[in-house]
């Protein structure tokens, strides 16, 4: 079970809150105003754990993860 | 599912013959219900199989190689199949919104051939077992609203039809002819995008499988099922065959909608269209969504392969010549305003990105931008594709980085010597005002 995890905005429920920015640094940057760019769909292995937690702590539950 | 298939094909008329736009040019009329049958015979549908020639519709516009005519292209016959393998009852949507200001095709088309227009529907609807196709208008042409309705009383007076058809006129605003716009106003909600997933082909209207097509798409799909592949393919190239209406305006002595087989050199299609009124230095391709081209490349073919390398494609068969007299950088300011005013202000990167770009190239059009300005006009161009629900920022993004390339020379003259004397003169090209849809319902 290693399926590869894909990150996904929703871009109309986001509302640049920036969270997932601080908490994804690494896969995550924002725009001058405030909403996310993500530099890579891709999750790798040792992220996991971050990913999800930025997924969980988006307050407009706007971030996912596909498998 | 439905075992809907069509009977043998009928014997095709000449290749090299307008097709779409056949019985246009034959009677110079509007065709009528009594007009079309006797033009193109009763619909082929039967539902025996095992004719001949039989053959199921998407089998057959699979080996046609029909693609969608509205912007994005993708082939006809995989939509179908999806909406047929769905589970719940599906729909059908004809997309006649046409909201490229540039584009009359679809408009035009529903005009001359309504029925052709709507037996395609019908017929896709028996393909993939849809009850009701639903038209959508948008609602400021309401003389074409009347005549459809017409057209639409004439085919239940006659019994033609196995499904339901009904026609709407919906908010006509740049995003709201796509696709997701179609199917939320027709759920009841504002015609504004969705995004997805899930594609509308799996849940789209009432949570069932949406089969959502351009007006002229279904156009041809009425005209696969009565000549068959064959005949389609001796259209065009080997990759993308069959015709296209293409719109064509600006500087060019006939402007109007032209029907052309795909791979078409550009040049060849402004010839068709009365040629160049006057010398040209570029052609802006596909829609306000498009790409301009220089004038050194209007050899090219009119074909998503050839377009693709340049950055441009066929889009919804728009093309607007522009004179040398003209400023690109000042036309392509007034398209991005209207773009950005047109914004569905859903997603941030373009209510934010968008106008920021669009204020961004109006400055530089007036001869007021530095390179400063013109390093952040790329940067945030550059952030405006793939971060929408909808497509709208990317098309955005397209023309205006497609300006810098064209334009180039005039971009370095508009920073090192302010606006050229051509971006003070009236402006060419017909844009709407830049000001924001009154109502998404």
């Amino acid at each position: 079970m290693n399926r590869t995890r894909t990150l996904r905005v929703d871009r109309i429920a986001c509302t640049g809150e920036g969270l997932c920015a601080e908490l994804l640094p690494e896969l995550i940057g924002l725009d001058e105003w405030g909403y996310p760019i993500v530099r890579d769909r891709t999750v790798p292995e040792r992220l996991r754990g971050h990913a999800r937690r930025a997924v969980a702590a988006c307050p407009r539950l706007a971030l996912h993860t596909d498998a | 599912m439905t075992s809907a298939t069509i009977t043998g094909f009928r014997l095709p008329p000449a290749p090299d013959a307008p097709r779409l736009l056949a019985g246009w040019y034959a009677t110079g009329r509007p065709a009528s219900l009594s007009d079309h049958l006797r033009h193109y015979g009763p619909s082929p549908v039967s539902r025996t199989i095992g004719t001949r020639a039989a053959m199921p519709l998407p089998d057959a516009l699979e080996t046609a190689g029909l693609t969608g005519r509205g912007g994005a292209g993708f082939p006809t016959a995989r939509k179908l199949r999806t909406v047929a393998d769905g589970r719940r009852r599906a729909v059908v949507v004809v997309n006649a919104m046409e909201s490229e200001p540039a584009s009359r095709k679809d408009e035009f088309l529903l005009a001359v051939a309504p029925h052709l227009v709507l037996g395609g529907a019908v017929l896709a609807a028996l393909a993939v077992g849809a009850d009701t196709v639903h038209v959508c208008l948008p609602r400021t042409r309401s003389a074409q609203y009347q005549q459809l309705s017409a057209a639409l009383a004439e085919r239940r007076r006659a019994r033609v039809d196995a499904v339901r058809l009904r026609l709407h006129g919906l908010p006509h605003t740049y995003v709201s002819s796509e696709s997701t716009s179609l199917v939320r106003w027709l759920d009841g909600g504002p015609a504004r995008p969705r995004g997805g997933p899930p594609r509308i082909e799996e849940r789209g209207i009432d949570r069932r499988p949406t089969l959502l097509h351009n007006a002229e798409t279904l156009a041809h799909v009425a005209l696969v099922a009565r000549y068959g592949p064959a005949w389609f393919r001796q259209a065009g190239t080997t990759e993308e065959p069959g015709t296209a209406l293409l719109t064509v305006s600006g500087a060019v002595g006939v402007p109007g909608v032209l029907e052309v087989p795909l791979g078409t050199p550009l040049t060849t299609v402004l010839d068709l269209a009365g040629g160049p009124t006057e010398p040209l230095q570029a052609v802006l391709t596909g829609g306000f969504a498009g790409a301009w081209l220089g004038a050194a490349r209007l050899h090219t073919p009119l074909s998503r392969r050839d377009l693709a390398p340049l950055g441009a494609s066929p889009g919804a068969g728009v093309l607007v010549a522009l004179p040398h007299s003209a400023c690109g950088l000042a036309e392509t300011a007034r398209i991005l305003a209207y773009l950005a005013a047109h914004s569905a202000r859903q997603c941030g990167p373009c209510h934010f990105g968008l106008p920021a770009v669009a204020a961004d190239f109006a400055a530089l059009a007036a001869g007021r931008a530095d390179r400063v300005l013109l390093d952040r006009l790329r940067r945030r161009t550059a952030l405006l594709p793939d971060r929408g629900a909808c497509r709208h920022p990317d098309g955005a993004a397209r023309l205006a980085a497609s300006a810098l390339d064209a334009f180039a020379d005039d971009v370095t003259r508009h920073l090192d010597d302010g606006a050229c004397p051509a971006a003070h003169r009236p402006p060419r090209l017909a844009v709407p005002p830049a000001t924001p849809p009154e109502t998404w319902r």
